[in-house]
């Protein structure tokens, strides 16, 4: 069974079905029920699911998390929605000290199978805050998983998964990209959660993205082919863990790789994936790892948006830096 | 209960002010005096066996002595630290005896008191200041949750617990512990905030022992704390917490309502830490002697056990039999701390997710292929 789905009528999708299947699934958010969440992901859920199911908490982010914690203990699923990205700090201490840490202190005993939902990433003229990359913070805390979906199949089998899971996962929604369509079948069997995709095949550079940068990615391919360039565009996926094999063997074929991601460069997920190809691929490396990302300064007001975030023609450059070296 | 409608009743905020002065406190529930006598209370009563009433003594004695025991034991360098409760055993054990097998509890780091009318093995709350884990204890089987250090972080996994216990219909709550100075975090703010929004079955028992490590309490609040319960909409109330059948009243009566539907109250139990904070701290440095001589007139055994000879309930055999068996807990517990084993090296690969990441895997295979690398192994 095929239909046409943005991403934000697919996370809808996959969310109404995960509540279909586990009676113990619970949205937590501000403004999720009677409003169906500022982006309208959960539009019409709490109208079909009740507000024990669908709840508009207070306006309290560390309380969302928090809570969260007690009804997983208590065996509920609970899929908490951070409006913005910049609003999870509120949240953060809960999310690092408890959420990724009680599996490990209870030495099991205890699961978290929380869902922290965030639109992240920026191009959507916003306001400070609203345009945030957080996802290394995370990725940096064991304990918990990150994934980022780039697309409307990977959103509404993705939620799903992430729901079903037993680990807490930070789920992370390009907010820019919410309106893109796709076809998606929802009746085929999903691949796995945390893996790495090959989305186009090449054989001069690997270019490594995820979330909102994986259509940029795929634009500077096709631009770069029609020079007669051939790039190879990894949609990672899963950014904790990392699935890198994959990324490896293209590594081996192409002997380049370009990693690009809107949050800033330094200590950001660019920086580990380098090391790790460096490490594993050195004899076929022809250029070192290049990355491509935010400059390392706030995010900047919405004017200057399109100057700080990677596009196609600033990966472009990095191609050509990497092909020239 | 109700909430209190009394005016509010402004601490002194002046630094240098004596404190903690134990100020007038026309709302304070007691039950037992400090001379240990029987007391009324026109809200609050407790029906207790004389056997209960031994029980509670026998509590209460031998937590202070597995106290002593892991004091001494950090002191010889078997604990990397230890957090004292004495001064507060009336305040654990009330609260912990008040809670039905259901319930479920939500420490801090220095509720040993609970834990033991838990269930909870001693040995399994010293291995952690050992060192050798986070907490040896099955918080689902024992109805104790873990120790929780970030000060207030549990108070609303105790918050989202009771919104659990209602989705399910349960006749039961939480009970969340905190400390006066977690009053002052906003997770705790939230807690209560989010307490009274869903009406959740949940009892906020603070522990009221003046200091928050060296800062008392009039940095903390303006108020006396159970007042603040009334700002969020529901009952709050103020025990003399060195009582221990006061605070097993006002615990109960809390728990009650929170069973019957009537959602969440806060409980300040008002009590002093007569030690340090943890071994790693000096009081000498923030508070007088003089202070500490006050409340050890206070004392929360000292009053039950005056009680107990005075009504005839104990006798000199019964408190021979306790102090005996205080002893036999004393070194069980120094045995069992010198004799436990260190973890093996890979056990901190192991619990970090219910789902092994293949990365942590390959990081653990390392970890022991290095460990494997030294001549003969290493030892574990």
């Amino acid at each position: 069974m095929t239909q046409t789905l943005t991403i934000g009528k697919a996370l809808n999708l996959g969310l109404r079905r995960a509540m279909e299947d586990d009676p113990k699934v619970v949205l937590m958010g501000e403004d999720i029920g009677r409003l169906g969440g500022v982006f309208r992901v959960t539009d019409g859920l709490q109208k079909d699911f009740g507000d024990d199911r669908v709840v508009d908490t207070p306006l309290a982010e560390a309380g969302i998390l928090g809570t969260a914690v007690g009804l997983a203990m208590r065996g509920y699923r609970p899929v908490c929605e951070i409006q913005f990205d910049g609003f999870v700090f509120p949240a953060y201490n809960q999310i690092v000290t408890q959420v990724a840490k009680i599996h490990a202190r209870s030495r099991g005993k205890l699961a978290m199978p929380i869902v922290i939902r965030i639109p992240f990433g920026g191009g959507i003229g916003a306001v400070e805050h609203h345009s945030e990359s957080p996802e290394a913070y995370f990725a940096h805390t064991p304990g918990l998983k990150v994934v980022a979906v780039s697309n409307p199949v990977d959103a509404y089998w993705g939620i799903q998964q992430a729901i079903a899971h037993p680990d807490p996962i930070v789920f992370l929604e390009p907010k820019r990209r919410y309106w893109e369509k796709a076809e998606v079948d929802t009746g085929a069997p999903p691949g796995p959660l945390f893996a790495s995709r090959v989305v186009r095949g090449g054989d001069d550079v690997t270019l490594l993205a995820y979330g909102p940068m994986v259509k940029t990615a795929l634009q500077a391919a096709q631009a770069a082919a029609d020079e007669g360039r051939s790039i190879e565009v990894v949609d990672l996926r899963s950014l904790s863990p990392l699935d890198l094999d994959p990324v490896f063997e293209s590594v081996r074929r192409t002997g380049r790789c370009v990693v690009v991601h809107e949050a800033q460069v330094t200590l950001g997920l660019g920086a580990e994936i380098a090391a790790r190809v460096s490490e594993t691929c050195f004899h076929s490396l022809e250029a070192p790892v290049l990355r491509v990302g935010g400059y390392d300064t706030p995010y900047p007001p919405s004017k200057l948006e399109e100057e700080y975030l990677p596009d196609l023609d600033r990966v472009l450059d990095a191609v050509d830096r990497a092909m020239g070296f | 209960m109700s909430v209190s409608s009394v005016a509010t009743e402004v601490v002194d905020p002046v630094p240098g002010a004596e404190a903690p002065h134990l100020p007038h406190q026309p709302d304070l529930v007691q039950l037992l005096t400090p001379e240990g006598e029987r007391v009324e209370h026109p809200e609050y009563s407790v029906d207790v066996s004389p056997e209960e009433l031994r029980d509670l003594y026998r509590d209460l004695a031998l937590v202070r002595r597995w106290d002593v025991e892991a004091t001494a034991l950090q002191r010889q360098g078997e604990l990397g630290i230890w957090a004292s409760l004495l001064g507060q055993e009336a305040a654990q054990i009330g609260a912990g005896r008040a809670m039905a097998p259901d319930d479920m509890a939500f420490p801090t780091y220095r509720e040993h008191g609970v834990a033991w009318t838990r269930g909870v093995d001693p040995l399994h709350v010293i291995s952690l200041f050992r060192g050798v884990d986070n907490g040896g204890w099955d918080p689902v089987a024992t109805h104790f949750n873990l120790y929780t250090v970030v000060i207030g972080a549990q108070t609303l996994h105790a918050t989202g617990y009771a919104m659990g216990l209602q989705r399910d219909g349960a006749e039961s709550a939480a009970l969340a512990f905190l400390g006066d100075g977690a009053t002052s975090q906003g997770e705790v703010n939230e807690a209560m905030i989010w307490a009274a929004s869903f009406s959740a079955p949940v009892v906020f028992f603070c522990q009221n022992n003046q200091y928050a490590i060296s800062v008392p309490l009039e940095r903390q609040s303006r108020v006396p704390l159970y007042q603040r319960a009334a700002g969020f909409g529901f009952p709050g109330v103020r025990v003399d917490g060195n009582d221990v059948l006061a605070v097993l009243a006002v615990t109960r009566a809390a728990l009650a309502a929170a069973h019957d539907g009537q959602g969440p109250t806060f409980i300040e139990a008002f009590t002093y830490r007569m030690g340090a904070h943890t071994t790693s701290d000096d009081p000498t440095r923030y508070r007088l002697a003089s202070e500490l001589e006050e409340w050890k007139l206070r004392d929360p055994i000292a009053r039950l056990k005056a009680y107990l000879s005075r009504s005839g309930i104990a006798d000199h055999d019964f408190f021979d039999a306790v102090e005996a068996e205080a002893d036999e807990l004393a070194v069980r517990i120094r045995r069992g701390t010198v004799e436990m084993p260190d973890p093996p090296g890979t056990a901190m690969f192991d619990s970090v997710y219910a789902e092994q990441t293949p990365h942590l895997a390959r990081q653990r295979a390392e970890f022991e292929a290095y460990q494997a690398s030294f001549e003969g192994g290493v030892e574990r």
